[in-house]
């Protein structure tokens, strides 16, 4: 979607301001709605596109006022009352109305530790041969999603190159909606500053995104 | 700036003290609600925090980038499959299953950033500083680097080319900074003292050999 989560390029947001001695994280809730959310993700049964769906499909006000672990707070809490894990009522009361949803298990604490270090690779099997060859030149489709997708406004209509064929990976778009992993051959495909952002771009910069097969189109 | 952008960046100031013990209440009540239902072990999301907090850090990249510095080989294997090098020292997993290493040369400079979310080698870097998931950087590092890098106090010269990697999938950067001039037959341990962890995302440069004691 066309959200204010997709940043490339903006303007008017001001200069980086870096902390000093930044801790991992600022307060304890912090820490708690981190390991929450983590901890919430196998016994909810949704994934990591299903997430970010979650966090960045709000009103723009709303993304852009929260800080980054408050969206976390709040996509965990539209995945867990979309699934009938809990209700809003509980939420805003603090109270448990309602029995558990049956037949969930909560990671336990021995389990934590080899489950963050097996992670979770989206590499997946070729079905097909790759359409697309490195050295191409390749356009970006100018496509415009009203669901979860990777591919960012500032590349769309683009002229790229094809730099790195990645291997076949979980599809982002389908894999948000519950509609399979359906894997895609991935690519780095490299754009030079001007292609992007006209003739008074820094002639020195390039930009890649890292963007599946059916994100691009033949250049000719 | 406006109270927006300060509550943005995740900077505490005294009038936001009510919203944020409004979400620290919410927070609260939550987990409990969570444990009552049985779907989460509060002693699993203390061995995750220790996790983040503690072993999955800048310091496990510090060591990649000092033994690519100090290891030919292993700096070929790195630059060839960066995933199976940086298991040899052990770190795998989440948010890093599938590594890329950037190296950073006198003709190009790399700069990492996830313009759509916040995305970041966690197991070489940890858990990604604000200003990384902020806007400002989120917005200006692939339009404007050499901007975002002046922020930092970075000024790169005019003939260095820059490359910007948006990750925007499920691939993770590291850049591996150039070894300071100057360290002639230092040990990796010796050269980890210069590796810091905005070198390993591009925005900074390694410490000078005179810059440590």
């Amino acid at each position: 979607m066309d959200g204010a989560h997709d940043m490339g390029g903006a303007k008017g947001f001001g200069p980086v301001v870096a902390e000093p001695n930044e801790p991992v994280f600022h307060d304890d809730w912090e820490r708690r709605a981190f390991a929450l959310t983590v901890a919430m993700a196998r016994p909810g049964g949704w994934n990591i596109d299903m997430s970010r769906f979650a966090r960045e499909n709000r009103p723009p006000e709303d993304y852009l006022s929260k800080s980054y672990f408050q969206i976390w707070l709040a996509g965990l809490e539209t995945l867990m009352i979309e699934r009938g894990l809990v209700t809003r009522e509980e939420i805003e009361s603090g109270k448990v109305l309602s029995p558990p949803k049956p037949g969930i298990k909560a990671i336990a604490p021995t389990e934590v530790t080899p489950a963050i270090r097996r992670g979770g690779p989206t590499e997946r099997e070729a079905k097909a041969p790759a359409m697309f060859a490195v050295g191409e030149t390749v356009r970006m489709k100018d496509i415009h999603p009203v669901t979860h997708t990777r591919l960012p406004q500032y590349v769309r209509g683009h002229l790229g190159t094809i730099e790195h064929n990645h291997g076949c990976h979980v599809f982002p778009d389908t894999n948000s909606l519950g509609k399979g992993e359906d894997p895609q051959w991935l690519y780095t495909v490299r754009f030079d500053g001007p292609e992007l952002w006209g003739k008074d771009s820094d002639p020195t910069l390039s930009v890649s995104v890292d963007a599946w097969e059916s994100y691009l189109e033949r250049a000719s | 700036m406006s109270d927006h952008d300060h509550n943005h960046q995740g900077h505490h100031h005294d009038h936001d003290h009510s919203e944020l013990s409004e979400t620290e209440l919410r927070v609260r009540a939550l987990e409990s609600i969570l444990t009552e239902k049985g779907y989460v072990d509060p002693a699993a999301l203390d061995v995750l925090i220790d996790l983040y907090e503690k072993k999955i850090g800048p310091r496990n990249g510090v060591r990649v980038v000092a033994k690519a510095w100090s290891d030919p080989a292993y700096h070929a294997r790195l630059m060839k499959d960066a995933t199976a090098a940086i298991a040899e020292l052990d770190y795998s997993g989440r948010q890093g299953e599938h590594m890329v290493v950037v190296e950073n040369t006198p003709e190009q400079h790399n700069m990492v950033v996830c313009t759509l979310c916040s995305c970041y080698p966690h197991p070489v870097l940890g858990l990604p500083p604000v200003w990384y998931k902020s806007a400002p950087y989120r917005s200006r590092a692939v339009s404007d680097p050499r901007g975002v890098l002046k922020d930092f106090g970075v000024t790169l010269p005019d003939t260095t080319k820059i490359r910007v990697w948006d990750s925007t999938a499920e691939i993770r950067y590291l850049v591996l900074p150039m070894r300071p001039a100057g360290t002639e037959g230092w040990s990796a341990e010796q050269l980890a003292e210069l590796v810091t962890r905005d070198s390993m995302i591009g925005t900074g440069l390694p410490k000078q050999p005179g810059e440590i004691a």
